[in-house]
């Protein structure tokens, strides 16, 4: 290692692994429901885009996280964004190709997705 | 494409590896994949979290859930439940340290709530076996700063200055004026060095075997700026060789900060070079003193050597040296990356930043906690360490180790710096902080100090050789019962020649511990020459098992239980402990259902 621009490279890389560990309260948490409903009706592939979405974007104040069975299990997969000082959205039957559109608009730029929450869907 | 979603972090802090985290870690990793989640989550080493009581310790993030006790058989359900399912464990979380229900993150937990981590920053956070993890939390980031910059030494010294930082391992002279020392001191050839003690030798503490082993990278960084600032190109770490795990993160961390270039020659392009070895002490206590340190690295017998001259002027190998404690040098990366005026924030007018204890003896949550200078006994004791367990009373917190003295629960409000510490007779030492309740006789405390110190006396100056060996006769006379009146005027003669007379710093502390007991508890050592009493009920000569014939049953326990086959008495009939037999160890005490048996 010769340079700061060396040293900075592994530290951008290494930072948002490390950026996985902390557990404060001042980030948006969006949780997927991976009980056996939610793997049943697809939640793996889910999640896998959400992971592949927000690492694509470099979002580090994201936490993708998971959960059991939130209780309506026919509007699995379920999908939930918790952004601190907000009420939480429950996105329902979700699939990996509402995944984009729900972190560029609401991740990104903080409008809720309404088409696809659980008011709509009700 | 799959993405790392979770990480396992498991310490392996030698109090955890002790209770087996090589084996979980073994047992997380064959799950992983027996699962199918060896691509989603990952197994990543850390260091000490500070909650040593509770190990082994795994905490799953994002989640940040930390559970405790875990042992090889709960990594399939950890597995299974949290990493597949995403549902925490909650059977295992900790709740020993919660005030109700079971809290998920360590960090809201009232073991962490008045804590402040600086040196403590990223043990427990980052895996020490990887300098690309030390990088990613700003590592090498002050180093690399300063050199491609060109920081004049002197502005380096001065920020050293600026955040008011003092020695963490005991006499908290100022950092950056020793800095400055050795910077201004002359060599001969111009060949000066730079010294870390790591021979962390009181006992109970363990805060400098915890950074080393959760950061060794910081210690490494540390002592390059410091050679940076006063002008040396080659360090030495002089650690304990029964640190093995420390000393092998160490070796681990040269090596790879060498092939990044962030050791050796030319680091960073600046013309700076900066090379480190390691010395192993082998165990003796008094090569934590300075001088007798350097001696040692010499190749020497480590005995003291008087001063002046100081090591700044005329250190190892007779050149000027700058040796500082692990822990102050924790502090240094932290205070270039948040700024001097930032540390200088942190604690109270003379005592700048935290200091971290080792917490142990009669206390809930034995382990390492750091917190802002000033802080008051009593928050360290009961907010932090849940206070003593089993209902028993407070009675003393002993600071300092052989060098410090017993603060009395009257004292509990005290609040915890440099010159608060010394104004009641203790100090603060390395760090090391034993919690004594009821049942601990601070006469036998005191005797047990000054074993350590008989033991641990390098023998090279007469009144700590043959004075504290004095001293523990003395002692030791009044808690086999044969005080006499005068012994206490004696005792206190005695410590005050050893203060004025002895060689080196050890030697001159040695009494503090009896001083100290003294003063705050001398009607227990009256107690032991007037009235022939242990207070405590510790003192085995003073005290006696005896069955009380009203509440005995005659079931026969107590004689079954007695090594010594002390107790007869037919079944059914009140029990005798025939005393000339009995070796006061107790057990019968434990064997009896009835509280039967009491001591006297």
């Amino acid at each position: 290692m010769k340079t700061l621009a060396e040293l900075q490279a592994i530290r951008d890389k290494m930072r948002q692994q490390i950026d996985l560990r902390d557990a404060s309260d001042d980030r948006i948490r969006v949780v997927v429901g991976m009980a056996t409903c939610g793997i049943a009706a697809g939640a793996r592939p889910v999640l896998n885009a959400l992971l592949e979405e927000v690492n694509k974007r470099d979002l580090k104040n994201v936490t993708v996280s998971q959960t059991g069975c939130i209780g309506v299990c026919r509007l699995e997969p379920i999908v939930e964004v918790y952004v601190p000082g907000q009420e939480k959205v429950t996105y329902v039957k979700m699939t990996p190709e509402k995944v984009a559109s729900i972190v560029s608009e609401h991740l990104v730029n903080g409008r809720v997705v309404e088409e696809y929450t659980i008011g709509a869907a009700e | 494409m799959s993405f790392i979603r979770s990480h396992i972090l498991v310490c392996t802090g030698t109090g955890c590896s002790s209770s087996n985290s090589e084996q979980i870690i073994a047992e997380f990793e064959k799950q992983l994949v027996a699962q199918g989640m060896d691509k989603e989550a990952r197994v990543v080493r850390t260091g000490c979290f500070g909650l040593c009581a509770l190990g082994p310790i795994v905490t799953v993030y994002p989640e940040g859930a930390c559970y405790t006790h875990v042992t090889v058989d709960d990594v399939e359900e950890i597995v299974s439940e949290h990493i597949v399912k995403g549902r925490i464990v909650k059977r295992l979380l900790n709740r020993n340290v919660a005030e109700e229900g079971a809290v998920t993150s360590l960090t809201e937990t009232q073991f962490y709530k008045h804590q402040q981590r600086i040196a403590l920053r990223n043990c427990g956070v980052i895996n020490p076996e990887n300098i690309d993890e030390y990088i990613g939390v700003d590592g090498y980031a002050a180093l690399g700063k300063i050199l491609t910059e060109q920081i004049p030494p002197q502005k380096v010294i001065d920020v050293v200055k600026a955040s008011g930082l003092r020695g963490r391992g005991g006499a908290g002279f100022p950092t950056g004026l020793k800095w400055q020392f050795t910077h201004d001191a002359v060599s001969s050839d111009g060949i000066k060095y730079v010294c870390c003690n790591a021979d962390e030798g009181d006992p109970g503490a363990f805060m400098d075997r915890s950074v080393l082993e959760g950061d060794p990278h910081t210690i490494i960084e540390a002592m390059t700026i410091a050679g940076y600032a006063v002008g040396a190109h080659q360090g030495y770490i002089y650690v304990r060789a029964e640190y093995p795990i420390a000393v092998k993160r160490l070796e681990t961390a040269i090596g790879q900060a060498k092939e990044y270039g962030l050791l050796g020659k030319n680091i960073f392009e600046s013309g700076f070079d900066f090379d480190l070895e390691l010395r192993l002490g082998a165990g003796a206590f008094v090569c934590g003193e300075e001088t007798a340190l350097m001696r040692s690295i010499e190749g020497y017998r480590g005995e003291p050597k008087t001063r002046p001259p100081f090591p700044a002027v005329k250190g190892l190998f007779d050149r000027p040296t700058l040796l500082n404690n692990v822990e102050t040098y924790a502090n240094i990366t932290w205070i270039f990356n948040h700024g001097p005026e930032a540390f200088a924030a942190i604690g109270t007018e003379k005592s700048k930043g935290t200091k971290v204890f080792a917490l142990g003896g009669k206390i809930t949550n034995t382990g390492l906690v750091e917190v802002p200078m000033g802080t008051t006994l009593r928050t360290v004791v009961e907010d932090i360490g849940g206070g003593v367990p089993g209902g028993k009373q407070f009675k003393a917190a002993q600071t300092g180790g052989p060098s410090g003295g017993c603060i009395p629960a009257s004292l509990i409000d005290t609040p915890i710096d440099y010159e608060s510490l010394a104004s009641i007779g203790s100090m603060m030492g390395s760090g090391g902080l034993i919690v004594m309740d009821e049942d601990n006789c601070m006469v036998d405390i005191a005797k047990f100090y000054l074993e350590f110190i008989v033991d641990e006396s390098c023998g090279k100056c007469a009144p700590c050789r043959i004075g504290t060996k004095r001293l523990l006769g003395l002692l030791t006379k009044i808690t086999e019962g044969n005080g006499e009146p005068e012994d206490l005027d004696t005792i206190e003669e005695l410590c005050n020649h050893i203060k004025q007379s002895a060689l080196c710093g050890l030697g001159q502390t040695a009494p503090n511990p009896v001083l100290s007991t003294l003063k705050h508890f001398r009607s227990e050592y009256e107690a032991h020459i007037y009235e022939k009493r242990c207070p405590a009920g510790v003192c085995k000569a003073l005290i006696q098992y005896v069955v009380d014939p009203a509440k005995c049953k005659g079931c026969t326990r107590c004689a079954q239980g007695c090594p010594t086959g002390a107790i007869s008495g037919a079944v059914r009939a009140p029990h005798i402990i025939n005393q000339s037999k009995c070796i006061k160890c107790g057990a019968c005490m434990e064997h009896c259902r009835f509280g039967a048996i009491s001591k006297q």
